[in-house]
């Protein structure tokens, strides 16, 4: 028995050996030394492009699938489902009023009963799609990327795309999920990382390009020359924590935020030995002037980096940019707006934090094929006379939805979690009224 | 995996669905995703704080109301069967069912029907009728604190007045109906989807 065994476990033990041998080489050549030295090969974008045809090939046999059943595949459109018109509530309701009578109605205003039809229309539109609460869950995808949580068609797939789908699975946990952790490991525990007290820029941005290859993100920069400068500060939309990384790796950055317990907790100190940051407690956020205070002092020392803020206060799905808070807009700073696209096609970068914490969503990160985006640094932008912090703040994002390609909402983020304010209902019930009494000049006229 | 994958709909449910509503394939597949999506408990039926968390619905000034439409009297959840049925009624008319067998039963989205959705936002205790009192409490929810109770109550009377042909003071669903013979109910309570 004993003998059997013994060459057995040499030859398992010369496999693991050369394998494991093999595996750290090609770490170290393409992804430490590359990052190290800020130099691409070229080899992520060949990866990229082969995974782009296999979705495509992927998409097709689901459609085949469908049609041989003579179904209609669930397309998801990201855009809308139902038709609205972007009437106003008085030009309704005076559309439904001329139908039903001969009346004229530039007279007196009145109650009508079929005014309530505005109501009910709007309210069941809503109902069937709105503009807000589809913001926090995940975009819904095109084609298939051969990732289960993105599907919605599986009753159509053949074996064939089963086999591709099982390979993609081996790929993505047995290959690409242990070797990013192993990065990251190995930066943290790294000589160069102990350095950073010293080496400070350069290493900073070393160690943050390790994490971007760790992850397998390609990223592009565009405009670079309008790259956040010294006392300013740097707005961008807010997707997930990797933001951070992505913009870290390209610049050095202070960061502003709250200090969190947990894993995330651990990620902030360590981030702290290496450039000065602004953290708060979560007692002191409350406090809107101590931040302001602090913040401001940060900006006017003007050898310190420009800080890094996400105005719109939690994560949303990178179809959108919703409400910037004022806070960062009333320093009077210089701001650096940032816009950040992830192609969702490769994984989806949103972190769904009311669903998913933190760790679940580092897997889900690790376990996809890669992140894909585009950062563009948009031309600086100061407040004008005349302007308040939150006109200020919607030019700003509305020039960073533009460049993005997302869309422009003015519905607040913090409805993620919170109920919508009251003050809305109010301004729908006041529009209202004025068409049933019409204002003090009317009936003074009249 | 999503919870879509887990409560998956079936083929025969989606017929049944389509008999009962007219609503096409893809229509009730995308509704599907939308449910459950609104579905935050993720058991298959939606309660009352669901719908409040549209914010767009919560500042609707008759909101309230409209939700309470989704729910059969005295119960708490509704299913995607009840959903489906009470968002027919939205369903434009088509040409091709406006000369339908008149002895089949009424489709959900008929013009009758759709009146009937509009009456029950009025008839608060649902009996059938619209007292005053109901009109006066619609009324309020419609414009908040902008108009005196007085003016309110001359517009709630004028309005009762105009309709009321039976002399009890309340207006029953078939002088509703008559009071709003001309209206094009047919296109004002319609939502047209996109595919």
């Amino acid at each position: 028995m004993e003998l059997f065994f013994n060459p057995f476990d040499n030859l398992v033990c010369i496999l693991l050996g050369i394998s494991f041998t093999v595996w750290f080489t090609l770490l170290l050549v393409f992804i430490i030394v590359p990052a190290i030295f800020g130099v691409s090969f070229g080899i992520r974008r060949l990866y990229m492009k082969t995974l782009l045809k296999i979705f495509e090939w992927a998409t097709l046999r689901i459609e085949r699938g469908a049609k041989e059943k003579n179904h209609l595949l669930y397309k998801p459109y990201s855009n809308a489902i139902i038709a609205r018109e972007p009437t106003s509530l008085e030009e309704e309701i005076k559309e439904i009023r001329r139908s039903g009578s001969n009346k004229d109605l530039d007279a007196a205003p009145e109650f009508e009963m079929s005014d309530i039809f505005y109501f009910a229309r709007r309210g069941v539109e809503s109902i069937m799609d709105d503009e807000v609460t589809k913001r926090f869950s995940a975009e819904e995808l095109e084609s298939w990327n051969l990732l289960t949580r993105s599907n919605y068609n599986f009753h159509y797939i053949s074996l064939r795309l089963t086999v591709l789908w099982g390979l993609g699975l081996l790929i993505r946990y047995g290959f690409l999920l242990p070797l990013r952790p192993l990065d990251m490991n190995l930066l943290l525990y790294s000589p160069f990382y102990r350095m950073k007290n010293f080496l400070s820029e350069k290493v900073h941005l070393m160690c943050y390009r390790i994490c971007v290859r760790a992850l397998t993100a390609i990223i592009t920069y565009h405009d670079s020359e309008n790259k956040p400068k010294n006392g300013g500060i740097c707005v961008a939309n807010h997707t997930s924590p990797i933001d951070v990384i992505i913009l870290a790796s390209d610049g050095c950055y202070a960061m502003v935020g709250q200090i969190h317990g947990g894993l995330m907790g651990v990620i902030q100190r360590s981030m702290v030995k290496a450039c000065p940051h602004v953290w708060f407690e979560r007692s002191e956020v409350k406090d809107r002037h101590l931040v302001a205070k602090r913040l401001s002092d940060h900006v006017e020392d003007k050898s310190k980096l420009p800080i890094l803020i996400f105005p719109e206060g939690t994560c949303i799905n990178n179809t959108s940019v919703m409400m910037f808070k004022k806070g960062s807009f009333e320093i009077g700073a210089t701001v650096y707006p940032v816009a950040i696209k992830y192609d969702p096609r490769f994984g989806d970068a949103f972190w769904n934090s009311s669903k998913f914490g933190m760790v679940n969503y580092l897997l889900r990160m690790m376990s996809s094929w890669a992140i894909v985006c585009s950062v563009w640094y948009l031309p600086p932008m100061s407040r004008e006379e005349g302007e308040d912090a939150v006109q200020f703040a919607n030019r700003v994002k509305a020039a960073i939805a533009r460049q993005g390609g997302l869309v422009d909402l003015l519905w607040d983020g913090g409805l993620k979690r919170g109920k919508v304010k009251d003050t809305f209902k109010e301004e729908q019930q006041k529009l209202y009224s004025k068409m049933l009494v019409g204002t003090q000049e009317d009936r003074s006229r009249s | 995996m999503g919870s879509r994958a887990s409560t998956l709909l079936r083929e025969e449910e989606i017929e049944e669905i389509k008999k009962e509503t007219g609503f096409s394939h893809s229509q009730i597949t995308r509704l599907y995703s939308r449910f459950t999506s609104l579905d935050k408990g993720e058991n298959g039926t939606l309660s009352r704080e669901d719908f409040q968390r549209i914010p767009e619905l919560a500042i609707n000034p008759l909101g309230d109301r409209i939700i309470n439409a989704f729910f059969p009297e005295g119960e708490d959840q509704v299913n995607f069967r009840g959903f489906m049925r009470t968002l027919a009624h939205f369903r434009p008319i088509e040409d091709n069912e406006k000369s339908r067998n008149p002895t089949a039963s009424e489709p959900l989205n008929s013009r009758t029907n759709k009146l009937l959705f509009a009456f029950r936002l009025y008839d608060l205790d649902r009996d059938d009728k619209i007292s005053r009192d109901e009109l006066l409490q619609v009324l309020r929810m419609m414009v908040g604190v902008n108009i005196s109770d007085e003016q309110l109550g001359s517009i709630a009377d004028r309005t009762i007045q105009e309709a009321d042909t039976n002399g009890d003071s309340s207006i029953s669903f078939n002088e509703f109906i008559k009071v709003l013979e001309k209206v094009d109910v047919e296109q004002k309570m319609s939502i047209r989807f996109l595919h």
